[in-house]
């Protein structure tokens, strides 16, 4: 009796047996593969993408890891990450901005050379670049932060005054002089590490970190009554009466400030 | 039992027709893949830019754009469309493989297969058992899973763990702990699986045989009348379920190797000291009388492999 073709025959049981340990095999190696493609998502801090690389994500589906773009790169800023070396996914264009900064070519070569358009093609102006943001990281060594006028980070921008300025604030060690605090504005940092690369300590405290780990974000609801304010020329509000300012006095701890407020009446245990 | 089934694969090969030209195509692949490499080599060690980049793209001379059509696929289904210039890369290697013989990539270009090759030599050499021999259609169960996990994660997944660019993107542009893998790939083969990594695993042969399936260049058993059961070609074939059905075909079956798993890599033409097969396309399917020039020797015993 051939049992060929009914639920019973032996090739029906092969084929099902076979496909259901290939399918096994398939899910074992394919869940390997699978977390080491979640593991290569993690960048380190450290690592910058090439100018106009796409996020991350989107990154690694279109990033074939050809090297061209490293060709190209006129100041051997860019390097392909090495297995096992790097903590970066294997092969990858990437650069360390205290090693060699991006040095922000007007052409932008390594675009240019992308074959696949992981490295963005309508990036046409290299100071939209956003590799990173520069963060000033240690305002306990930073010697602009202690009085002095280092302002190299200041110095080496590329885009001078508009990414990083100094803003002045007063030095209260001394108590009569000004320090020039080196300030980052985000939206005008390309992330080149020039800044990095410059810091004159041994270890840098203005560092570029991607953006996720460098910038918070404000609550869209959130606005500023000085700029509702002014843009709309007024008080929001008719009619609005503007109550006189509580001056310091009793229930506040600084009744002994030169000039304040000063009581009609002794207060126990405040010296005068 | 003659002293003959002792002589060592290729013997009898090499006494015919000379060492040259029982390793014709040997020299010529190995020839193949070092001039492969030393395109790629000459930027990066002499400074003479030809070729720029690696396997998985590169720029020829500045105008001429490739790109793996495998790497472009698995990229596609992770979610990226890729630019212009990487779709003719690939299209251009995808034409070219579907014309030669997509798993001529294998045979005449990967860095991997010296390293297979050399393995299989010293497995053959030390006379060790085949050892587990998965299924052949195992490499494309890999190539599916490649896809999906591709698809599933949005990376481009199988780039992660690719011997072959990871081989040649480390020769160009340093290596890590590439030759660990490598060393791996080596014990494998040697000891563990015969012909084990491109003969069953390897996705990306998977992928270029599929694309080669009806391509024209072609190994045929044209003189197959001839064949005396040496069993060499056998021997030293990495994908020796194809010979079979062109070598001992019945009579008006076709001669041609037509199996996509073929490398075309020569070998066979090589160590048959009395050519049974050669070169030719895929419509020339003559087969040689028995009367042609060269005279089927007398049968004699197979050697036992």
């Amino acid at each position: 009796m051939s049992l060929t073709g009914t639920p019973l025959s032996p090739q029906r049981r092969r084929f099902l047996q076979d496909s259901a340990r290939a399918a096994g095999g398939c899910v074992v190696a394919g869940s390997l593969l699978a977390w080491l493609a979640r593991d290569a998502r993690a960048l380190p801090a450290e690592a910058l993408r090439p100018p106009g690389a796409l996020p991350e994500e989107a990154f690694l589906s279109a990033c074939i890891r050809c090297g061209l773009c490293v060709r190209d790169c006129p100041y051997d800023t860019l390097k392909l990450a090495e297995l096992g070396v790097d903590a970066v996914a294997t092969g990858t264009p990437y650069f360390t901005a205290r090693d060699v900064p991006c040095e922000m070519c007007d052409d932008i070569p390594c675009v240019a050379a992308c074959p696949t358009g992981a490295l963005d093609p309508g990036l046409d102006n290299i100071d939209d670049a956003k590799m990173g943001v520069a963060v000033l990281v240690d305002q306990e060594n930073c010697l602009n932060f202690l009085g002095l006028r280092c302002d190299v980070c200041y110095r080496v921008c590329p885009v001078i005054d508009e990414a990083i300025t100094l803003e002045t604030a007063h030095n209260d060690r001394s108590g009569h002089h000004a320090m020039f605090i080196p300030t980052v504005h985000a939206d005008r940092c390309t992330g080149c590490g020039m800044c990095e690369k410059s810091c004159v300590l041994p270890e840098a405290a203005i560092k570029v970190l991607p953006a996720r780990l460098a910038r918070g974000s404000s609550a869209d609801h959130y606005r500023k009554g000085w700029e509702e304010k002014e843009a709309h020329g007024g008080p929001l509000v008719e009619g609005i009466i503007d109550l006189p300012d509580r001056l310091p006095g009793p229930g506040t701890d600084n009744l002994t400030t030169p000039g304040g407020f000063t009581p009609s009446y002794d207060l126990p245990g405040v010296g005068q | 039992m003659s002293a003959r089934t002792h002589l060592p694969v290729g013997q009898e090969a090499i006494q015919v027709k000379g060492w040259i030209g029982a390793h014709r195509f040997l020299l010529l692949r190995r020839t193949s893949q070092l001039f492969f490499l030393a395109l790629f080599l000459l930027g990066p060690w002499f400074g003479v830019w030809v070729v720029q980049g690696t396997l998985a793209g590169s720029l020829t001379l500045g105008v001429l754009p490739l790109t793996d059509p495998l790497i472009l696929l698995q990229s596609i289904v992770a979610g990226h469309w890729p630019e212009l210039t990487a779709l003719i890369g690939g299209l251009i290697v995808l034409v070219a493989y579907a014309l030669i013989g997509g798993r001529v990539y294998c045979s005449w270009v990967c860095p991997i297969n010296p390293v297979t090759d050399a393995a299989n030599w010293l497995h053959r050499k030390l006379d060790l058992p085949k050892g587990w021999q998965p299924k052949r259609s195992t490499r494309l169960w890999v190539l599916a899973t490649v896809l999906i996990v591709s698809a599933l994660t949005g990376v481009i997944a199988w780039e992660l763990v690719n011997p072959i660019t990871m081989l040649h993107r480390g020769l160009i542009f340093g290596a890590g702990f590439v030759w660990a893998m490598i060393a791996g790939i080596f014990v494998f083969d040697l000891f563990v699986s015969r012909h084990g990594w491109c003969g069953h695993i390897c996705p990306v042969g998977a992928f270029y045989g599929l694309i080669g399936s009806k391509s024209l260049l072609r190994v045929s058993a044209t003189n197959r009348a001839a064949c005396d059961d040496c069993m060499d070609c056998y021997a030293v074939c990495p994908e020796n379920q194809i010979i079979s059905p062109a070598l001992k075909g019945k009579p008006g079956t076709t001669p041609l190797i037509l199996s996509p798993d073929c490398t075309n890599c020569g070998r066979c033409i090589d160590v048959c000291a009395v050519d049974v097969f050669n070169f030719t396309h895929r419509f020339d399917d003559h087969v040689a009388a028995p009367s042609d020039p060269v005279p089927a020797p007398d049968a004699r015993a197979a050697r036992p492999i």
